[in-house]
């Protein structure tokens, strides 16, 4: 059973599109018009305004930006860092690699949303207290993914008759070591990106994440809930947001998801 | 093998003090002000404090030694259980963690014990009946769940449970019933992966020789089942269990603060919002130690039940020279 991605796929361009076109389709995010607050979704307002009289939809894109921004870099570093560190463990063995496997150990001691939060508490507010906090809970992964790979790939036959035909290290790194576990590797970052973007949303939610004048998926709602029974479509624009953004990158992660442990020790 | 264990364990409960530790003492570092005048202020009121008192503080706690020195005394604090003040509260950090680890703990057994009847019934159900509409209802339960934030699910939760329905109380935590809803919502949250777990691990049991035979020799389903099928399962939910760890304790960080539960997750976002250091420092090292001393706890569990996975470990160790 092959999962289909087409859907899923469609769903991220939709979103993406939203949050890349919103600027210049939607008015200002941040200007406020109280005399237009809480109005239902008409020609002007696409999706209604706020509490505070803000264009919904502008302010869904600003959400979608900021979430799936943060998102992606933070598990592009992730990748890279972990990826790096993994070979490097693996390539080099010995003392290097029991230093780094320890701190991996030590990192995945705590659980995720624990680090951003003691991060976030360091400096309350700033963005890359946020970044660094993810990047440094999902990098231990594909450490772990890319050591273990790498020291029985470097062990193998194929790797011993490149050598032996004279092939260099970087060939030997492009075809015997990252070739066979790209799709793996690329399947654990979008679980990295769902993962990332549901922290920042729980982060938000909880009102320890970005701050206020910013949207943000998690911040919208807990604005949006004390008028659930008035404006009822506010609390659901970035509920609908947030569950097909997730929804569709677990899609695409598929089953792998449930046999990786997410930051365990094994 | 249990001696590499325990190292590691001390290890990783060593690693925890230190970064926790050094991440608090570098949060009050740097706070602004002098801390000089800002521990003067709370112990004379801060009509009294003048530049005399501030220095004679600074002599006496020795704030004006080198950094290093101070982190290593602060280290040394926290490792013999010091945890100090909090400094909203004014209680020492070592009784309202006790109280709030409580609250928590009971919070997070029941629903602990919903996912896990749960998870077994439906991982059970569908495993059984591959076909068919439960299966297919169940799947697509499932995959709302995982794709739905555990706060998300609390909000929706209460607002039609508690809210327009009126059948249990929002918030509170006096009653047994007020445990329902928060423990609803982290069960729902952990549901997905217990029924998948379930679920393979049957499939795999019932579709073994051993199964097979169980009936051939007589035995009637509900028996071969008990007997031969549910320990296995079992096993593998338990394995399974390390996982679900992450899932709970930052599901607990959310849902607690949601519900107003208190817990360690919900006085932890406090503590971070109110810049409350010891706090901070009292709830992240216990749940961070909870985690580390329970993923160990469910690890050695895991070999002490599972005979196979010790001879697993033994004979690659054996075979090579």
């Amino acid at each position: 059973m092959k999962p289909n991605h087409t859907l899923p796929v469609a769903v991220l361009l939709v979103m993406a599109a939203l949050a890349l076109l919103t600027p210049a389709l939607a008015p200002d995010p941040h200007s406020q018009d109280l005399m237009a607050s809480l109005r239902a979704p008409d020609a002007m307002h696409w999706l209604g305004t706020d509490h505070l009289g803000r264009d919904n939809l502008a302010r869904l894109g600003e959400g979608l930006r900021t979430s799936l921004g943060l998102a992606l870099a933070s598990a592009l570093l992730a990748v890279a860092l972990g990826s790096a560190l993994g070979l490097l463990a693996a390539a080099r063995g010995g003392w290097t690699d029991r230093l780094l496997s320890a701190l991996a150990d030590g990192v995945a001691a705590i659980p995720g949303l624990l680090w951003v939060l003691l991060i976030a508490a360091l400096a309350p507010g700033e963005k890359w207290a946020l970044y660094s906090g993810l990047v440094l809970t999902a990098w231990v992964e594909f450490f772990r993914l890319l050591r273990s790979h790498t020291r029985s790939a470097l062990l193998g036959q194929p790797v011993q008759a490149s050598r032996l035909l004279g092939f260099g290290f970087g060939y030997i790194l492009r075809w015997h070591v990252l070739r066979p576990i790209a799709g793996v590797l690329a399947r654990l970052w979008a679980y990295a990106v769902a993962h990332a973007v549901l922290a920042i949303a729980a982060l938000g939610f909880v009102s320890v994440g970005v701050r206020p004048p910013q949207a943000e998926l998690g911040l919208m709602m807990t604005e949006a809930l004390p008028y659930y029974h008035e404006a009822p479509w506010l609390l659901a624009t970035p509920v609908v947001a947030l569950v097909l953004v997730i929804g569709a990158l677990q899609t695409i992660v598929g089953r792998a998801a449930d046999d990786t442990p997410a930051g365990v020790v094994a | 093998m249990l001696g590499r264990r325990v190292f590691r364990l001390l290890l990783q409960v060593v690693f925890v003090l230190l970064t926790v530790g050094t991440l608090c003492f570098a949060m009050a570092e740097l706070l602004p002000g002098d801390a000089a005048y800002r521990i003067a202020a709370g112990r004379y009121g801060y009509d009294l404090v003048n530049t005399e008192i501030a220095e004679a503080v600074r002599a006496e706690l020795g704030l004006d030694r080198p950094a290093l020195l101070r982190w290593a005394e602060w280290l040394g604090q926290v490792a013999q259980g010091n945890m100090g003040q909090s400094m909203v509260l004014g209680d020492p950090v070592l009784h309202l963690v006790a109280y709030q680890l409580g609250q928590t703990v009971w919070l997070s057994l029941v629903a602990w014990l919903m996912a896990l009847t749960l998870g077994i019934s439906l991982g059970l159900w569908t495993a059984m009946h591959p076909e068919g509409w439960a299966r297919q209802a169940v799947d697509g339960l499932n995959t709302v769940l995982r794709a739905s934030p555990s706060f998300l699910l609390g909000v929706v939760l209460t607002t039609l449970l508690a809210v327009e329905l009126g059948w249990f109380p929002v918030a509170g935590h006096e009653d047994a019933e007020h445990v329902f809803l928060p423990a609803l919502t982290l069960a729902l949250a952990l549901c997905p992966g217990f029924t998948q777990v379930v679920r393979d691990a049957a499939r795999r049991v019932l579709g073994s020789d051993a199964f097979e035979f169980a009936q051939v020799k007589g035995l009637p389903v509900r028996a071969a089942l008990w007997r031969h099928a549910l320990p296995q399962i079992l096993l593998a939910t338990l394995a399974y269990a390390g996982v679900q760890l992450v899932l709970l304790i930052e599901g607990m960080v959310v849902v607690e603060t949601l519900f107003a539960w208190p817990g360690i997750g919900h006085a932890l976002v406090h503590a971070v919002i109110a810049r409350d250091i010891p706090m901070i420092q009292g709830t992240a090292l216990t749940m961070a130690l909870l985690f580390v001393l329970l993923s160990r706890a469910i690890d050695l569990l895991l070999h002490a039940l599972d005979p196979r996975l010790v001879d697993a470990q033994a004979a690659p160790a054996s075979a090579t020279p």
